[in-house]
């Protein structure tokens, strides 16, 4: 048992900190959720990749550094508390991608990957649906067989990034009066810009468009497009969705940053008699702690190839419910300016109210620890 | 980098699971609770015989240690199995007098206590009122004082005399004891209230791992209630309500074990509070899941639920409150506290 990185990896740290000094902005990026946002953060994509450092854990031949989970995680340690900006490519990278590098064609790799590290094109995600949330593959948007592709035809929602994107990936029902609803689904990709697609930002809780509806009418999308078989894309979906995806999704640099930033907060406005908030203080910085040392022990485990599975929902419910009450500690550190909508916390606190709602409802995840960790009988949802 | 029990660690779990499973500890601990030390102390026999003690101690005192890792290995298997006694009091007391090194009285106590033969209770500055079952050991080990103030007393439990009348604890398997105010001057100064601090760690890191075992004993018989347990003809374990609560520990659980062994690694005091604060609190939560989800049979003293769930309630303030220990992680950050 051995928490000491090897000195390859303090090496790459240090490559990576002296690289994240000269380049990370000095004035924190406006709001990735508006127009203006979105431009700044999709050039300092350019800028990252421009040196490789976008997407380090990929081949090189894509534009990556091979580098392994622990140095992903090396990695993000530094990225995060350098104070740098928010990954506007997050969707693509750590959804598809994955999915790409275990399901894709070569061709498609090579075509979509080198444009996602640089953020020349940046994807959302088109899973749910307003009739299909928690219960995905009771989805109902058709893909339609037509020639040379295929035709989409219904509506999604909540497309995380969609308001700015170019392109989005979801499934759809390719084979419609299969005798399981997560049966004769397809997994595609598509282009926001493509005619047919009607994009409708949706402002989130502070009013900022950060997803969308989409509507689709008969989009075209050839068969280059399709990844994995067609009527297979539950599984392909699914694949990725327990294993190293679980120990990426929020990397625990991100909250250990944040809690370096708490306690400077505290030290500069807590009153010192406040032993409640001096506790909630405490419980993010362990918390933190806590985070990484879990996520160093799966990646440990995934390393000596072990599969990391149904942990993932143990990974996700507590990171999305640590980001809440750390911003909250925050707020209530702030006292009556904590309510102003432009504070240094504020754009942080909303995007977490979001966490345990995405990527499966804490509900969900608790289900999936109930019965495929815990043993627990399957049962009405 | 690779944070994960070696085989030869995980092996030592197993082999201290199965001892401990067939010993019938439910009994013991009863045993033990009603003045019957006799079962007790051949588990702690058994106990010493596998090495458990041998890993608080150089081995210039027979020990193999200090092994903090191993100590949190055997102590998550101590909390599954409701082992009743001062174990951490005694693995406590050895790290202190392993601190104290040759000066002090290691060579003269230490090996007994390695064997098995010297079951020990402590009293530390910071610590807590109480000699754990201080009416059982064998040894008294008392640190008063601070700084250049500190002093080392120890007495045997025939000369530690009458402490007052045991207190009851609300975990039944603890007795609580008064310290002893005399006994002998084993040593004396500012290395006795570094030793001392470096023991605090040292319990503060078992009573950890012991509650992490607690709640894990609490959430395994609980999911195998639900799992039995038939209302509305179907098990209690289907309906979400019961299952969320049963993940929620879970979790807590699952968060608390890398930092009792990141503390381990590193035997920081405020690791060691983190991890301490942690455990005891998943434990504790836990513990009011498994009471509420077993109903009525769960609230008795006869049923075994019992003797985890008031221990997990007694670890909880045992060698650091939650406030305590939260404070202490505060002040292993770099830098001051509030300006204002």
């Amino acid at each position: 048992m051995d928490l000491a990185h090897s000195r390859a990896d303090e090496a790459f740290r240090a490559e990576a900190r002296a690289w994240l000094d000269a380049h990370v902005p000095a004035v924190p990026l406006p709001s990735l959720e508006t127009a203006e946002g979105f431009a700044a953060h999709r050039a300092w994509e350019a800028e990252l990749a421009a040196d490789r450092w976008s997407v380090v854990s990929w081949p090189e031949e894509y534009g990556g550094r091979a580098a392994d989970v622990v140095r992903w995680l090396v990695f993000e340690e530094e990225y995060w508390s350098a104070g740098a900006p928010g990954r506007v490519s997050q969707n693509g990278i750590s959804l598809l991608a994955p999915t790409l590098f275990d399901h894709g064609t070569a061709e498609q790799r090579a075509r979509v990957l080198p444009s996602m590290a640089t953020g020349e094109v940046v994807w959302a995600q088109a899973w749910s649906e307003p009739e299909a949330g928690s219960d995905l593959a009771s989805l109902t948007s058709r893909a339609v067989r037509t020639d040379g592709g295929w035709l989409l035809r219904g509506q999604k929602t909540w497309s995380s990034r969609a308001a700015f994107a170019d392109r989005a990936f979801g499934l759809f029902r390719s084979e419609p009066d299969t005798p399981k609803p997560h049966q004769g689904l397809t997994y595609l990709m598509f282009d926001l810009r493509a005619p047919g697609v009607t994009v409708r930002p949706i402002g989130r809780l502070d009013g900022k468009p950060a997803f969308a509806e989409l509507f689709l009418d008969d989009v075209f999308v050839p068969d280059t497009d399709v990844i994995g078989e067609p009527g297979a894309g539950w599984r392909v979906a699914m694949a990725t969705a327990g294993n190293e995806r679980g120990l990426t999704l929020r990397s625990p640099g991100r909250f250990l940053a944040a809690a370096d930033r708490l306690v400077g907060l505290w030290r500069d406005r807590a009153d010192p008699s406040d032993t409640a908030l001096r506790d909630r203080v405490a419980d993010a910085v362990i918390g933190a702690r806590a985070y990484q040392l879990f996520t160093y022990a799966h990646a440990s485990r995934f390393l000596d190839g072990e599969s990391v599975g149904p942990e993932s929902s143990l990974n996700k419910v507590f990171w999305s419910e640590y980001d809440i009450a750390l911003h909250e500690t925050a707020l209530d550190l702030l006292g009556p300016a904590g309510e102003q909508a432009d504070t240094e916390w504020s754009e942080g606190f909303v995007f977490s109210l979001a966490g345990p709602i995405y990527a499966g409802t804490n509900e969900i995840q608790r289900d999936i620890i109930a019965e495929r960790l815990l043993g627990l009988p399957k049962g009405r949802r | 980098m690779r944070f994960l029990l070696d085989t030869e660690q995980r092996a030592f779990a197993a082999s201290l699971d199965a001892m401990l499973s067939s010993a019938d500890t439910p009994t013991v601990v009863r045993a033990w609770a009603s003045g019957d030390h006799g079962p007790g102390r051949a588990v702690w026999s058994k106990l010493a015989d596998a090495g458990v003690f041998a890993l608080a101690a150089p081995e210039a005192y027979e020990g193999v240690g200090p092994l903090p890792v191993g100590i949190a290995v055997a102590f998550v298997e101590l909390g599954r199995h409701a082992v009743p006694g001062p174990l951490a009091e005694t693995v406590a007391g050895a790290a202190l007098l392993a601190a104290l090194g040759e000066e002090g009285p290691a060579e003269r106590l230490l090996p007994a206590i390695v064997s098995g033969k010297s079951m020990t209770t402590l009293v530390l500055p910071g610590g807590g009122p109480f000699a754990l079952d201080g009416d059982v050991a064998d040894l008294h080990l008392t640190v008063h004082g601070t700084g250049a103030a500190a002093e080392l007393r120890g007495s045997s439990r025939a000369a530690a005399g009458p402490t007052g009348l045991p207190r009851t604890s609300l975990d039944p398997a603890r007795r609580l004891a008064l310290p002893s105010s005399g006994g002998e001057r084993l040593a004396g100064g500012p290395q006795v209230a570094d030793a001392a601090a470096r023991a605090l760690d040292w319990a503060r890191l078992a009573t950890a791992a012991q509650a992490l075992g607690v709640g894990q004993a609490l959430l395994d018989r609980t999911v195998g209630h639900v799992r039995r347990r038939t209302q509305f003809g179907v098990p209690i374990g289907s309906f979400q309500a019961v299952k969320h609560r049963l993940a929620d520990a879970r979790i807590a659980l699952e968060f608390a074990r890398p930092l009792l062994f990141g503390a381990a690694l590193s035997m920081t005091p405020a690791d060691v509070a983190a991890a301490k604060v942690t455990a005891c609190e998943a434990a504790w939560t836990t513990a009011r899941s498994a009471l509420q989800l077993h109903g009525a049979i769960g609230y008795t003293a006869e049923y075994d639920l019992s003797l985890w769930l008031t221990k997990a309630r007694a670890l909880r303030t045992a060698w650091g409150t939650p406030a305590e220990c939260r404070a202490e992680v505060l002040r292993g950050l770099s830098g001051a506290g509030p300006r204002s």
